[in-house]
Parts: C-alpha cells; sequence; structure tokens
C-alpha cells in the first residue's frame, strides 16, 4: 500500500519536472509550446549518448542535460519563439507542432528508431526496506531531487528579484520596459530555464519511461493533461496536479488494473468539470 | 418604424453571403472533373474528401462556435464503428447505413455537449481529449463488440442504393464521398449564412453581450456542437464503407490532431478552409511519404514551421476569398485574427 | 483555355505513364513493401526492411528471368493509410505481391483488397491467428498466435514452476498468447494466479509489477511488443522481483536481439521461447546477420528481420516455381507447402491454412563473446498455431 503511494509520488514528481517548463511558457508566457517534449527528448538523448558513447557517469549527464537543453531552449528562443509571442494561438500550435515533427524525424535519422537504454549506477539500482515499505532507490532519488527543485523553482519565482521581474514583465510588458527592466533577456532566462527542466526531466526519465523519436508525441498529452488541471498561474497548482496524477494512475493500475488506460483521463475530465479553470486558478483565467 | 428597412437590410446582408461565388462552382466542378481525370488517384481521393468533412464539422464548432476541440475524433469513431456494425449487423445498403450512423454520433455529441459549455479554452481542448481517449480505450476494451485492438473486418458493402458497386479502383467510392461532401456543405452553408449563423458568431466575439441581445448562447452552442458532431460521424462511416474495415486507431489522438491541424492550414471561419486544408495536406503527405517514407514528417514539420514564420495570412488560401469578407465590413481582419480576439 | 489544355495533357501523361509501367511489368516483378516506417512501431518497420534487403543483396534481383523490384511505403502504423496504399499498389503500380504489415489491424484492413484483386500478401510482423482465415491470399513468415508461448507453457510445468501469473499487453497478440499460454500450462498441471494485463500505451510498469511482486508466484509469463519490452526487463529487476525468488519467462519479444544489448546484466538468465535468435548456429544465419550488420550500421537483426528475409525467400521461391508467371493464384498455389531452411531453422508454409510451421527454441539470455545473446538450449520442432487444428 505504501509502496503504491511512494511509487505514485515519483512518478507524479517525474511528470511534473517534465511538465513545469510548458507551465511556465503556457502560464507566464501564454505561449502554446506543444514542442516541449521535444526538449525533454534532448536532454534524455544528451544523456544516452554521453553515457553510452562516452561512459560519462550519470550523475554528471543530468547537468549537462540540463544545461543543453536550456541552451538549444535560448537558441530557439531568440531565433524563432520570439517572433510568436504576440501571434494567434493557433499559428503557435501549428509552429510547435511542426517542431516537433522535425525533432521526432530528424532524431529519427540521427539515432535510429529503436528504444534507447541506460544502465544506472549500481548506488541508484535496486531497493531496499525501511519499516515495511519498500523503497527503490532510484524512485527515491528522483522524489528527493524534483522536490528540491520544485522548493529551489518556487522560492525563485516568489521571492527573488528575477521572479518578480518575471512577473512583471508578463503581466505587462511595455510598463515593465518602462521600469527599465530587460524584458527580452528574463523571457529567454525563463524559457531556457523551462526547456533545461524538461531535458532534465526527460534524462531522469529515461530508466522509467522509456525513450524513442516518438516521444515528445507520447508524453505530450501527459503534460498537457498536468498543466491543465494545476492550472497555469502558480507552480504549485502543476505540482499538486502531477501528484496527484501519478498516484491516482500507479493506485489505479494497482488495485483495477483491467481499468487501468481508464484512470488518468477519467480523473482529468472529473477534475475539469468541477473546476473547469484548474485547480487554482487566476480569476478569470485565460 | 425603423425595423422594417433594418430587417430587410438585415435579410439582404445574409442573402449576398450566401450567394454561390464562381470559385465555388469552380471547385466542385473541378472535384468532379478529378473523379475522370485521375483514374489511378481515386482512393488519395476519397481520403481527401472524407477528411475534408471531417474537418468541415471541426469548422463549423471552432471557426463558428469559437470551441476548441482536440477530441474530434470521438464523433469520427463513434460514427465509423456505427457503420461497421450496422453493416454487419443490420443493413449494408450504405446510404442508410451512413445516416444512422451519422444520427448516432450526432447524439453522443449531443450528451457530450454540456462538457463544452464551460472554462477556458485549455479546458475545452483537454476535456474533449479526455472525451475521445476514454471512448478509444472502451473501443479497445470491449472486444466483443468492436473486435478490441484487431478491428472490425469482415465488414461488406452492397451497392449504393442497389445500384452502384464499389470497384477497386475506388471512383464509386470518390463519387459517393464527394457527394456527401457536397451534400453537408450545402447545408452547412445556408445554416452558417442563417439568422442561426449570425448569433453564433456574435456568441463567439462575445458570448456575454450576446446573451444581452437575447441570444441564448447555450442553446446554440449545444445545436451546432450536434450538428458537428453529425458531420464528424458522416465522415468516420464513409472511411468504414469506402474501406469495408474499422480499427481502434479511428479514435487515436493523432486523428484529432491531424483534423485540427488541417484546419488550421485552410483557415478557419469560412467552412472551405477544412476542404482545401485537407487536400493540401493529404497530397503533401502522400508525395512526401513516397519520396522519403521514413523522414516525410520532418519535411511537413518544416512546411508548417516556415508557413508560420512567413505569415500564414498572407499566403493563407482565406485571402482567395477575400471578397466575400470584404462586404462584412471586416477587410482586413483574418480568421486568425479573430481567433485571437476570442484568447 | 491554357489550363484545360494543360488538363488534357496531364492526362494524356498519366495515362502513358499508366501503359508504360504495364509494359514494363512483363520484365520487372513489383513487390510493395507496406509497413510502419514512422511512428510507434518503426522500429518494426526499420528491422523487416533491414532483412528484405538483405536478402536481396545476398540472393541477387532477377529470378525466374525477371527483375525484382521492391517498392517501399510507410503507413504510419494506421489502418486505412495501409488499406489505400495497398490498393493503391496493385492498382497504380501493378505490384504483383505485398508485402509487410506491421500490427493485426493493419493486415487485416487489406484482407478485402487481397480477394478482390487476387494479389497474394506475405505478413512479416503481425502475428494473431485469425488473420490468414480473413483472405486466401495471406501468407505467413513471422509466427502465427501463440506459436513461441506454448513450448513456453510446456517448458514451465516441467521445470517446477507450477504457480504462475501471466502478463500481457493488452491488445490481439497479447490476449491469443494469454490464452495459448493458459491453456497449456493447465493441461499440463500447471495453476494461474491471476491474469494481468497491461494497456498497451504504457509509461510505467511499476504499479503491475508491484501486483504480481504481491500474489508471490512461482514465475511470470510475459508477452509485451519489443520496444517497451526492455522498459519492462528493467523495471522487473528493479522492483526485486528476481530477488523475490520470481522467475521470468517470456515469449522472445521481450528479449528482443536489437536491444538485447542495451538492457545490460539486468537480462542475464531469462528464459524465453520463441522462433528466432540471432545466435542460431547455422550457416545460413551467419551469412545474414553479417549481411544485415554490414548494410545497416551493425544493427543486430531481430526476429522481425528474420520474418522479411523470409518473406522474400519465399517470393523468390514462387516465382521460381511459377517460371515467372505473376498470377496472384499461382503464386499463392506455389508457396502453399513449401519448405526451406531459413537463418532461423527449417520452416514450411501449410498448404492447407498458409500460415508457417516451424520449431521453437527454449533460450537462456547469456553473454557470449562480450554481447548478449539468447542462447537456444531446447528446441520444439515443427510447432503449429495451436489455434487453427
Amino acid at each position: 500500500m505504501l509502496t503504491i503511494l511512494f511509487d505514485g509520488i515519483a512518478y507524479g514528481m517525474l511528470l511534473f519536472v517534465l511538465a513545469c517548463g510548458l507551465a511556465v511558457t503556457l502560464g507566464l508566457m501564454n505561449f502554446v509550446n506543444l514542442a516541449h517534449g521535444a526538449f525533454a527528448m534532448a536532454g534524455g538523448y544528451v544523456t544516452v549518448v554521453l553515457m553510452n558513447r562516452y561512459g560519462i557517469s550519470f550523475y554528471w549527464c543530468l547537468p549537462a542535460a540540463f544545461l543543453l537543453s536550456g541552451a538549444l531552449g535560448a537558441l530557439l528562443e531568440v531565433t524563432l519563439y520570439r517572433r510568436l509571442y504576440s501571434a494567434s494561438h493557433l499559428d503557435q500550435v501549428l509552429f510547435s507542432i511542426g517542431l516537433v515533427f522535425m525533432a521526432v524525424a530528424g532524431v529519427d535519422y540521427v539515432m535510429g528508431g529503436q528504444q534507447q537504454l541506460i544502465s544506472l549506477p549500481s548506488a541508484l539500482s535496486g531497493r531496499f526496506s525501511l519499516m515495511g515499505v519498500d523503497i527503490g532507490r532510484y524512485r527515491l532519488f528522483i522524489i528527493v531531487l524534483c522536490a528540491a527543485l520544485t522548493i529551489a523553482l518556487q522560492t525563485t519565482l516568489a521571492r527573488t528579484r528575477i521572479g518578480s521581474q518575471l512577473r512583471a514583465a508578463v503581466d505587462d510588458g511595455r510598463v515593465a520596459r518602462g521600469l527599465g527592466i530587460n524584458v527580452s533577456l528574463i523571457f529567454i532566462l525563463t524559457f531556457a530555464l523551462g526547456s533545461g527542466l524538461a531535458g532534465l526531466g526527460g534524462a531522469l526519465g529515461v530508466e522509467l519511461l522509456g525513450l524513442d523519436p516518438n516521444f515528445p508525441l507520447k508524453y505530450l498529452i501527459y503534460f498537457m493533461i498536468v498543466v491543465t488541471i494545476g492550472g497555469t498561474s502558480s507552480i504549485t497548482g502543476p505540482f499538486l496536479a502531477a501528484l496527484l496524477l501519478g498516484i491516482a494512475d500507479v493506485a489505479g493500475k494497482y488495485y483495477l488494473p483491467s481499468l487501468g488506460a481508464f484512470i488518468i483521463y477519467a480523473v482529468m475530465i472529473a477534475f475539469l468539470i468541477l473546476r473547469p479553470n484548474g485547480l487554482f486558478s487566476r480569476e478569470g483565467g485565460r | 418604424m425603423s425595423r422594417l428597412p433594418r430587417q430587410a437590410l438585415a435579410s439582404a446582408f445574409l442573402h449576398r453571403k450566401a450567394r454561390w461565388k464562381p470559385l465555388e462552382f469552380a471547385f466542385w466542378i473541378t472535384a468532379l472533373g478529378a473523379a475522370f481525370a485521375f483514374p489511378s488517384q481515386q482512393l488519395l481521393l476519397s481520403e481527401i474528401a472524407i477528411l475534408a468533412l471531417f474537418a468541415l464539422s471541426l469548422d463549423l464548432i471552432v471557426g463558428y462556435a469559437g470551441i476548441l476541440s482536440l477530441g474530434h475524433a470521438a464523433f469520427f469513431g463513434i460514427g465509423a464503428y456505427a457503420a461497421g456494425l450496422i453493416s454487419l449487423h443490420a443493413v449494408a445498403e450504405p446510404v442508410t447505413g451512413l445516416i444512422l450512423s451519422g444520427a448516432i454520433a450526432g447524439l453522443a455529441g449531443l450528451a457530450t455537449s454540456f462538457l463544452v459549455l464551460r472554462g477556458s479554452d485549455l479546458t475545452k481542448l483537454m476535456t474533449t481529449f479526455g472525451v475521445s481517449m476514454l471512448l478509444a480505450e472502451a473501443a479497445n476494451q470491449a472486444a466483443w463488440l468492436t473486435g478490441g485492438a484487431d478491428g472490425l473486418s469482415g465488414i461488406v458493402i452492397d451497392p449504393i442504393v442497389g445500384l452502384f458497386e464499389f470497384d477497386l479502383f475506388g471512383r464509386t467510392g470518390y463519387l459517393y464521398c464527394l457527394g456527401v461532401l457536397f451534400a453537408a456543405m450545402f447545408i452547412a452553408r445556408r445554416i452558417v449564412n442563417s439568422p442561426f449563423g449570425l448569433s453564433l458568431k456574435a456568441i463567439k466575439r462575445n458570448s456575454r453581450r450576446a446573451a444581452m441581445l437575447g441570444i441564448s448562447p447555450n442553446r446554440r452552442i449545444v445545436a451546432i456542437y450536434t450538428l458537428s458532431a453529425l458531420y464528424a460521424g458522416f465522415s468516420g462511416a464513409l472511411l468504414t464503407q469506402t474501406t469495408s474495415f474499422v480499427s481502434p486507431d479511428v479514435l487515436a489522438f493523432h486523428r484529432s490532431a491531424d483534423v485540427l491541424l488541417v484546419l488550421v492550414l485552410g483557415g478557419v471561419g469560412y467552412l472551405y478552409g477544412g476542404v482545401i486544408g485537407a487536400v493540401i495536406f493529404t497530397v503533401l503527405r502522400a508525395w512526401l511519404s513516397v519520396v522519403t517514407p521514413q523522414y516525410w514528417m520532418f519535411w511537413i514539420g518544416l512546411i508548417l514551421v516556415a508557413l508560420v514564420l512567413v505569415g500564414r495570412d498572407r499566403i493563407s488560401p482565406a485571402r482567395l476569398l477575400a471578397g466575400l469578407r470584404a462586404r462584412t465590413g471586416r477587410p482586413a481582419s483574418s480568421p486568425a485574427q479573430h481567433q485571437k480576439e476570442e484568447a | 483555355m491554357a489550363s484545360v489544355l494543360r488538363r488534357l495533357f496531364m492526362t494524356g501523361a498519366a495515362l502513358c505513364s499508366l501503359l508504360f509501367s504495364h509494359a514494363q511489368a512483363a520484365e520487372t516483378v513489383k513487390i510493395g513493401l507496406v509497413l510502419p516506417m514512422t511512428g510507434p512501431f518503426a522500429s518494426t518497420g526499420r528491422q523487416v526492411e533491414a532483412g528484405v534487403k538483405a536478402y536481396m543483396a545476398l540472393n541477387g534481383d532477377t529470378v525466374a528471368g525477371k527483375k525484382v523490384e521492391v517498392v517501399l511505403r510507410d503507413d504510419a502504423g494506421t489502418a486505412d493509410q495501409t488499406r489505400r496504399i495497398a490498393q493503391e499498389l496493385v492498382v497504380k503500380d501493378g505490384a504483383s505481391m505485398l508485402m509487410g504489415f506491421g500490427l493485426t489491424p493493419l493486415a487485416l484492413s487489406v484482407a478485402p483488397v487481397l480477394s478482390q484483386a487476387k494479389v497474394p500478401a506475405i505478413i512479416t510482423s503481425a502475428t494473431t491467428s485469425i488473420i490468414t482465415q480473413k483472405s486466401d491470399y495471406f501468407v505467413r513468415t513471422s509466427m502465427a498466435g501463440p506459436q513461441s508461448a506454448v513450448p513456453v507453457a510446456t517448458w514451465a510445468a516441467k521445470n517446477g514452476l507450477k504457480r504462475v501469473v501471466t502478463l500481457v499487453s493488452d491488445y490481439g497478440p497479447g490476449i491469443d498468447i494469454e490464452k495459448g499460454f493458459t491453456d497449456q500450462f493447465k493441461k499440463d498441471g500447471g495453476e494461474i494466479l491471476e491474469a494481468v494485463r497491461v494497456p498497451l500505451q504504457n509509461p510505467d510498469f511499476a504499479p503491475f509489477l508491484q501486483r504480481v511482486r504481491d500474489t508471490k508466484p512461482d514465475a511470470v509469463f510475459v508477452f509485451v511488443p519489443s520496444g517497451v519490452g526492455s522498459i519492462f526487463m528493467k523495471q522487473f529487476v528493479e522492483r526485486g522481483l528476481r530477488d523475490a525468488g520470481i522467475k521470468l519467462i517470456a515469449t522472445g519479444d521481450v528479449t528482443d536481439d536489437d536491444l538485447l544489448n542495451g538492457m545490460g546484466d539486468a537480462a542475464l538468465g531469462v528464459i524465453t521461447g520463441h522462433f528466432y535468435s540471432a545466435n542460431h548456429d547455422s550457416p545460413e544465419n551467419k551469412a545474414f546477420v553479417a549481411e544485415v550488420r554490414k548494410a545497416n550500421k551493425n544493427m543486430r537483426p531481430n526476429f522481425m528481420s528474420v520474418g522479411g528475409y523470409d518473406a522474400m525467400a519465399l517470393a523468390y521461391a514462387a516465382l521460381k516455381k511459377t517460371n515467372g508467371d505473376t498470377d496472384g493464384t499461382k503464386l499463392v498455389d506455389a508457396m502453399k507447402g513449401m519448405t526451406w531452411v531459413s537463418p532461423r531453422g527449417p520452416i514450411t508454409i501449410d498448404a492447407k491454412t498458409r500460415d508457417i510451421v516451424q520449431d521453437i527454441y527454449m533460450r537462456e539470455v547469456k553473454k557470449v563473446d562480450g554481447e548478449l545473446y539468447n542462447v537456444e538450449f531446447a528446441t520444439f520442432p515443427k510447432v503449429r498455431d495451436p489455434n487453427t487444428p
């Protein structure tokens, strides 16, 4: 029972790290970035290549995945995304799904279409028993890491100068600019951060979710669910939503395996009927 | 005193909008001619006609009621399965089957329409998506009815109204699909160019203001959503009848996503957008996937990205019918911008 | 006016090319290869294509005085696309044989086309039992239904694994295999504690594995498609099922040759039953593996690949037998009862069911020359599809 709860939390945490970048771009920057999963995939492939081809330790691959995906995000922000902040949502959808298609086919061309696998360091594999609860080391690692990240993220957004600059830039770009805030730099940083987190999530997820060129399409929908249920006005909403989904999904599959695939969607619909604007919504949310 | 002339004005306006344009005639004649000009491409043409009808049904809710749906395949799939089951267990005559399947899909639309009455764009997007995924999973699980993941096979379709048999080259199939598409377009034109259609546009622009004018938004949205589901059901049924096979991927997510893509590509809110998008998308995909079977997605992606960056409005087919819009008194605005005003 | 002229010209050109291609068809035999080259099952397509190409590389592209041309098309794993492409290949390109079909629904969707056009189709991957009954023009070179699962059941019952949980992917082939295994296992005196079905689109096996673990069986019998099979393997070990004394027995899809090496030592000792191992010791197989590795950046061929290879072998043999006659009915008749030695071992196309009869091997994952391989240790000769009498 507690093992299931534990697994659910780990799964939810992973979903959160993968999706929170999307919550930031969608919620704060109001950009429908369906290509979010492509950054996660980039992180995953960085890890696979570094580990399997160059033999670099898994622990070093994580920051590398974060930085490289973040850099990729920043690059794309400057060259492409920037032009489309003021475009319509439909344009953004068309554009970002185009990017996804290119990423899927491009990765297929470079890396091949098969499932990619890595071998975790021995310290992270296996499991131990704590007060009768079986705990997988890797899942524990994910929980600790993601919890730390979440706290750091929330503090940055809510407490620091850059966080308040970001919120100001989003609420009213023109006024923020007038106050001397470098809005475009803030946007680059935010976008890079979101992409980097996705890349980190992708790296962490190779072991649990698998990795093949269809990753961005396969998981896009999970990210969207997290963001929709969580609402896009804060980090807390998606965080709780991801946890809830993770636990509901894992527990549902354990206790009602025959209904396994229904649960995640049923939970989503139920939530959206009860709270059409997400768990925590800003008044008159977008 | 002033009421009468205003009414006359309004009805003259609607009549003007409802008039068939020369371009439209040209389009339908070309479509009909294609049945004879390209004897070896009939299957692709049927696929285009089916996708066009599906996109048309989506345009009714996206373009006219402002409801973004990412789960329209739900109704497409219901129509497809219904057509398959009807021909297996009841009547194998396609027109009867088509009408019944459409009606079933329409009922499903009516039953789920309450889901799209509330919430933001994103909420609607995800609820519709959720419904379609639940259905897809149900189709997979209910193997006794749907054949599960293996799909429904052994479907035999009788000749249309007992006269025209489906041939291997697919010409009958194409003409049949084209006929249904034309009928659907004919009716859809009448509906959107009626006072009801105008009131929908008013709701889309600003539902609160529309409500103050005495238009009841919810009932109208339910009505158009049902109609749209009916159309989607027709297109699904056409797919079943022309391929005599149904598999769970009629409900798959990529179908909903593709049709949205097609519609956006062709332009939202003027009925022909979906049709034009369907032509462009299908031909492009068919051509690219012959040239490069493994990597065609890359080129489609590149085209989409380039399209947006260059500016969809500048090269949009919507421009071809700009004359139509110029008369409505909103000359420069494109469908995309309407969408944005909404958001 | 100009556009009318152009239309006329285009039509003329189209007609000419149509006639021309028919004239050409006298010397070349076209084989339409329809595979999922994109989408979630792209790796299936890749492997089958590699197998087809390997056969042509090793055996030349002419048979019975005719040049063989393979036309590859991608159906993205969508049934209505498969159906349209198959129909186009037959009607437009004049293909005299079809080949491929990655999944059961994709194969089923073309059945009406085959029966109407009288064109044979060789199935290289889809496995559900019923397919070959849906058209008289289907022939199969992959695997028939639970062919590989039944010997595993017999083996398990003989080797003291009496209480077993089955875990299969919830779709046609999975249910076929579950039934095939369960029937045989009960006949041999075993007990099925629970039958778990996992959704096909499943990111995380953890809850299902936990359920298996809490049931405490002697062994768990698994069938999942090859891509997710590798993820399953890793989670099986990570969850400590092996330490809890639960044995993993499976069909060969889980220890797919293509991915086996990447699974690492977690896979060591897994017992599977299947029709092909890249480690199979025969000159035919050595040549096949070497050719695939050479042509595909050292990719190791798996059971999908050998399905494609044998489909080509069958097509060549049938053409030889008909002396190059491409009449569909004659070709199918020629294929019936054909027996030859494939890289996997001896195989036969049953004359009545047009389905494959082949040896099933019990294998254990071991390290050979620093690489992981499925090493065969027992053979069940001439296994037929248990679902068709």
